[in-house]
Formats: C-alpha cells, structure tokens, sequence
C-alpha cells in the first residue's frame, strides 16, 4: 500500500466516531440510518463520515439503489491486526536480546528475597 | 513454563492512544531495571538489528535527560526526550520524541514489577498525542523494505 494511501487511512481512523462505526462493521453491514442510531449526530453527518472513510478505501457501499448498506473492507482490517502483530513481533526479538543480555550480566545485584540457610524440599515449597 | 506464555503482548485502547506492551523476564527487578538505565548495557538490546545504536547523552535519573540515533548506512534517526521520574527497580517514567517528527511526543512508563521465582514482569505504558500517531507508530516499519524482507525470513524459517 503506497505511503498516500496509508495516510489516508490513518486519518480516516483518527476520528472517535469513525472508529467506532468501523468496529461496528466489523459484525456486518449496516445502512447510514442504522450506523447514526447511537450517536448524537445527524444522518448528514454520518454520511460525511462514511465519505470520508469510503475515499480512504476502508468501507465500500453497495449499489443496492433503496439500502446501499455500508460495507467493511476486510483487507483494511487485517493490514490493522498486522501492524500489531508486526510491531508485537519487533519488541519480541528486542527482549529475546535483553533475555540474553540478562542472562550474561553477573548476578551482583543483592537478591530480594535471600535463599534460607538450608534447602527445603520441594514439597515444602508453595 | 513454555516459551508462549512469556512472549511479548501489546495491548491498545479504543478510547485513549495508548499502546501497552507486557512482557515478563527470568531476572530480578533491579537487573531488568538496571539494563534500561544503563547505556553501555541498553545498547546491547535496544536497538533494531539492521541498525546500529549509538548514543548521545544518557543521564537516566529524575529530572535528567537523553538522546540517542540508530544508523544505517547514510541514514540516521534521532530520538530524545528526559526522565521525569525514575525510582530504583520500580518505575521510569519518561518522554519520547523521534527527531524524523519533532512535534510528536510520547509519555513512556515503565513499571518493574517482581514476579515469583525472582522474576520480573515489565510493562511498558505509551500515551500518544492522537490516534493517527498512535497507529503511525504501529504501523512504523511499513515502509522499510528490509523488515518485510525479515518477515518473510521469519515465516520461512517456521515451515
């Protein structure tokens, strides 16, 4: 997806409104006048919004002339659920290499809890 | 304890631009805390792989400040921002900002919490000025080549 692209789709979600309208898209397509029940806005502002998300390419709307209900793009969903995980998998492999860095550093430190004199059994341990 | 259990999560907020990542360490509080107040040591894991970390200054306590550049090749990134807080083994609080957007900045917390068995769970809170940052910050990466490159290398190596 080219970096315009993108851009507009970021904007697009930066709305609270907006948001919530494509999280309620995500359970299925709903028309203008269904997506404007909850909110304290009118039809004309809903429809603003959903122009300006359907420019962004996130929804689309059918050509059914009476309902023309709104339809969530699946594929802008899941470019959301990979940026996550993407940026999930990035931190991942930055603390694999503190685990490492963690495991090379002396044990200098004085432990929080210090060990009892002698060795209790596993049993006894909680 | 599997491997799976400990991996990293990221959490976000519909509500509030925040992005949290949790992730839990085989080391006491105070040598988590230490790798993270420590230049000589932070430069060992912070850093991207592809990219080479250096830094500027780094005075890691309440009221100090820091700057450091990741480089590869001709191109650099700055990032700074100061300590608001720091308390031993506890907490760090701090600002972040990356240079390539100046007006942009983050308030990072860092709390450091012993787990049993002398381990640590860290959690790592940043609060973002708007939802468009917060999913530019997510999404940072899209545009570099060489990290797709490494995701591909990634699912390969799992087949």
């Amino acid at each position: 997806m080219p970096a315009d692209a993108l851009s507009r789709v970021f904007a697009a979600l930066s709305d609270p409104i907006r948001r919530d309208m494509v999280a309620r898209l995500a359970d299925g397509d709903a028309t203008v006048n269904e997506l404007a029940e909850p909110y304290h806005v009118t039809v004309q502002a809903v429809s603003k919004h959903l122009k300006v998300l359907e420019d962004a390419g996130v929804v689309s709307r059918s050509r059914d002339a009476q309902r023309r209900p709104v339809h969530l793009e699946a594929e802008v969903f899941d470019l959301m659920t990979r940026w996550i995980e993407r940026y999930r998998r990035q931190a991942e492999e930055r603390y694999r290499r503190l685990d490492d860095l963690l495991r090379s550093m002396p044990g200098d430190e004085t432990p929080a809890r210090p060990e009892p004199p002698t060795t209790p059994s596993k049993e006894n341990r909680k | 304890m599997t491997t799976t259990t400990r991996e990293t999560e990221i959490t976000t907020d519909p509500k509030v631009p925040v992005i949290r990542i949790t992730r839990e360490f085989d080391a006491l509080p105070a040598k988590v805390f230490r790798a993270h107040t420590d230049p000589d040591l932070l430069v060992q894991w912070l850093g991207p792989r592809d990219l080479e970390m250096t830094i500027d200054y780094f005075d890691c306590r309440t009221g100090g400040s820091y700057r450091y550049l990741h480089r590869r090749g001709a191109d650099e990134f700055g990032f700074h921002g100061s300590f608001h807080e720091v308390r031993p083994d506890t907490v760090i609080v701090q600002t972040f900002t990356f240079e390539g957007f100046p007006d942009g900045v983050a308030l990072e917390r860092a709390d450091f919490e012993a787990l049993d068995g002398g381990r640590t769970r860290l959690t790592v809170t940043s609060l973002v000025g708007s939802f468009e940052e917060r999913d530019a910050i997510l999404a940072s990466g899209m545009d570099h080549g060489v990290r797709e490159g490494y995701e591909k290398l990634d699912e390969l190596l799992r087949k």
